[in-house]
């Protein structure tokens, strides 16, 4: 019995943890399927109609809007927030004497929550307000920043606000990778006299492919769930140039009473996240397999 | 964990309650107004019920303009436990009914005689297949245009009494140097303003035709374009930095002289009698250029509930909405006029007796018009799609042409 008992305890113990993703998890993505296929409006309804929803949210100029806006996003707060946060762990790398300040410095951004960082930049970024208002009572009377009002322009705040939030991180996850880089072996080349520039670059860097791959992966659904970030600093506007597939999913299920494109443009979102983890979870086992 | 207790102990409470007493009429409300005047006047009505012997459970819940209250008025209904009452308006109404989990209360609105004393397309909405199934609260007019009176004296100008005359005046007032129009840059601020433009330019048929019977021929109809083209005209006259403003921000550019005109539902006198301002003297209200009347009806849609003592508690409670006492306080806090016709307003201020006269003769010439920006006229899918298309011309270079094509199929890609 006692043997028995102990062979199972893990499973056990586990069970109810499975169970409950089981069902909250892949059990509701199958609902939000079935209800994609249906004409849904105000409650969930499930006879299915076939692809209506999503001939729906092909045509739609605001899904569009919001579609490139996730790669035009997505693309620039990926690419941003590694660059920087590359660039400020090997400048934190130098051993210089304040680091741990430092550190904590960058690093905070991250302990705020995105309503706030979306707020604040909304303050900063409003030109009757913040820094262009600033800028010109100081007497430079020429000067112009007001991406947050220009519709084409707006989407680009956004990266702004979430690469000061995110490379801190980024940084963190950098300077963790370099320390781990073997000293023998930066020892060795310093002794062959290789420059500094080149040890990063051809030595340091590629032997921490791992933690480029786990970057990528924390930003790219962070950026792909975005919402609060947005809903904070310009509500989707001006417009609705500045949606995301997240906020415009949350108009069509909250404000619209549209349950079928909601859960479409959702079958959407996930196939878009599916796109960048199935790779790499294919490479992961089959690493291990090997 | 605290707010778990609490409920626990609520509804405790609520069970030992109902146990006690049977028979007492029980009301559970779920609402959003949850703001000062707003808290106030529901306030009102919770005393009434209790006075007449019920049990009245608040259920309010706040944010996102009644977007969470939906949710979780979804979940009830889903969970076979709808609220007595809930706060819904116009066609949302209807869909609930089509889900079929609406009460009918005709045998208390026949009893009052609710069809003598309400306007009749606003009782229209208070039907559903000819059965009283919502009892309506108040009437906001939305084609309003507020202004500042000292800007408009010092700059010569007079309210504006047609589309031509207004864009005369902001050219003058522009020139001199004040924000003609103060306006937010939220959909559903644009909304508003387009709709009071669709009325003046086009007419309460053109209106009609347009926004309720989602006509196509006049979705693109050259009156269309020039409505676009208006509107056009009117982003020229707001200030560059009104993308995302709140429209009480934009009241108080018009209280301190920054801006001369808003054109906002009369929930924007509140602001101004809150700021100690006087009708007539610091601020003027006049409906915007053009015929007609578009409201905005609050009313209480009445759930199926099981059980006599909850159907006692919704009949009482729709008389008690209905009743003049509620219908008088609660619209002087709010700052609308009362549904019913036959309410003394002798102590409602000059602006509510303007919107109350403008309702009996737009009710008696037919230009009384439900409001699309406000979820009036049309269902969320359809009203969301035009306001897309309204906010995204006026904050583009978008060309009424292609704004007008783009209304066209934004319509019809939302049935």
């Amino acid at each position: 019995m006692s043997e028995w008992l102990e062979k199972q305890l893990p499973k056990l113990v586990l069970a109810p943890s499975f169970v409950a993703i089981l069902i909250f998890v892949y059990g509701f993505i199958g609902w939000t399927a079935w209800v994609s296929f249906t004409k849904s409006k105000l409650l969930p309804r499930y006879d299915i109609v076939g692809l209506i929803q999503y001939d729906r949210l092909f045509v739609s100029p605001r899904w569009d809007v919001a579609f490139s806006n996730l790669f035009i996003f997505g693309f620039l707060f990926i690419v941003i927030s590694m660059l920087l946060g590359l660039l400020l762990a090997i400048l934190l790398d130098q051993k210089i004497r304040t680091e741990g300040i430092i550190r904590t410095i960058y690093l905070y951004p991250m302990a705020l929550s995105l309503i706030v960082t979306g707020t604040a930049w909304k303050w900063i970024l409003n030109p009757g307000l913040g820094l262009e208002a600033m800028l010109r009572s100081w007497g430079w009377e020429s000067f112009s920043f007001n991406w947050l009002v220009d519709p084409n322009m707006a989407i680009y705040t956004v990266v702004i606000a979430g690469v000061w939030q995110a490379s801190g991180f980024v940084m963190a996850l950098f300077l963790a990778g370099l320390r781990s880089v073997d000293d023998e072996i930066i020892k060795a080349a310093q002794v062959d006299g290789i420059p500094t520039w080149r040890i990063y670059l051809s030595i340091i860097l590629p032997s921490m492919a791992a933690i480029f791959l786990s970057a990528f992966i924390v930003l790219a659904h962070l950026s792909i769930k975005s919402f609060d970030l947005v809903v904070a600093l310009t509500g989707g506007g001006p417009g609705y140039a500045t949606d995301l597939p997240a906020t415009y999913m949350y108009t069509m299920a909250f404000s619209r009473g549209d349950i079928g494109q909601a859960a479409s443009s959702a079958m959407i979102m996930m196939a878009v996240v599916f796109a960048i983890v199935v790779p790499y979870l294919y490479s992961e086992l089959r690493a291990r397999n090997d | 964990m605290n707010t778990k207790l609490l409920i626990a102990a609520t509804s405790a409470l609520t069970i030992s309650i109902t146990s006690i007493a049977k028979a007492e009429p029980q009301a559970e409300v779920l609402h959003w107004w949850t703001s000062g005047g707003e808290a106030k006047s529901v306030a009102v009505l919770q005393e009434e019920f209790s006075s007449r012997g019920g049990t009245w459970t608040d259920m309010p819940v706040a944010g996102g303009g009644g977007d969470a209250a939906m949710t979780a008025l979804r979940a009830r209904v889903l969970a076979g436990n709808a609220p007595t009452a809930v706060q819904l308006k116009g066609p949302a109404i209807q869909e609930w009914y089509e889900e079929g989990v609406l009460a009918d209360i005709s045998s208390v609105a026949n009893a009052q005689g609710w069809a003598d004393v309400l306007p009749a397309s606003i009782a229209g909405h208070m039907k559903c297949e000819g059965s009283w199934c919502a009892a309506p609260v108040n009437v906001h007019r939305i084609d309003w245009i507020w202004a500042n009176a000292t800007v408009l004296a010092e700059n010569g100008i007079s309210m504006p009494s047609s589309w031509d005359e207004f864009n005369a005046a902001a050219t003058k007032l522009k020139a001199a140097g004040i924000t003609p129009l103060a306006h937010g840059g939220q959909a559903w601020q644009d909304a508003t303003v387009f709709e009071a433009v669709a009325l003046g330019v086009g007419g309460p048929e053109f209106f009609h035709k347009a926004f309720v019977e989602l006509n196509e021929d006049t979705l693109k109809s050259d009156t269309m374009k020039a409505v676009f083209d208006q509107m056009r005209t009117m982003r020229g006259f707001v200030d560059s930095n009104f993308s995302g403003r709140d429209w009480n921000l934009a009241t108080a550019m018009v209280m301190n002289g920054e801006a001369a005109f808003q054109i906002m539902g009369d929930w924007a006198k509140g602001e101004f009698l809150a700021a100690g301002k006087r009708p007539g003297i610091d601020f003027l209200c006049a409906s915007t250029p053009g015929d007609g009347f578009l409201y905005n009806v609050d009313s209480f849609a009445m759930f199926d509930v099981d059980g006599a003592d909850k159907e006692e508690g919704q009949m009482l409670l729709a008389e008690l909405i209905v009743g003049k006492n509620f219908q008088k306080v609660f619209n002087m806090n709010k700052g609308s006029i009362p549904a019913r016709v036959d309410v003394a307003l002798d102590d409602f201020d000059p602006c509510a007796h303007t919107s109350a006269q403008d309702m009996a003769a737009s009710n008696a010439g037919g230009s009384l018009l439900p409001s699309y920006a406000h979820g009036m006229a049309l269902r969320g899918a359809q009203s969301g799609a035009i306001t897309d298309v309204v906010t995204a011309h006026f904050n583009s270079d978008m060309s009424s042409d292609e704004a007008v094509d783009m209304l066209v199929s934004a319509v019809a890609n939302s049935m």
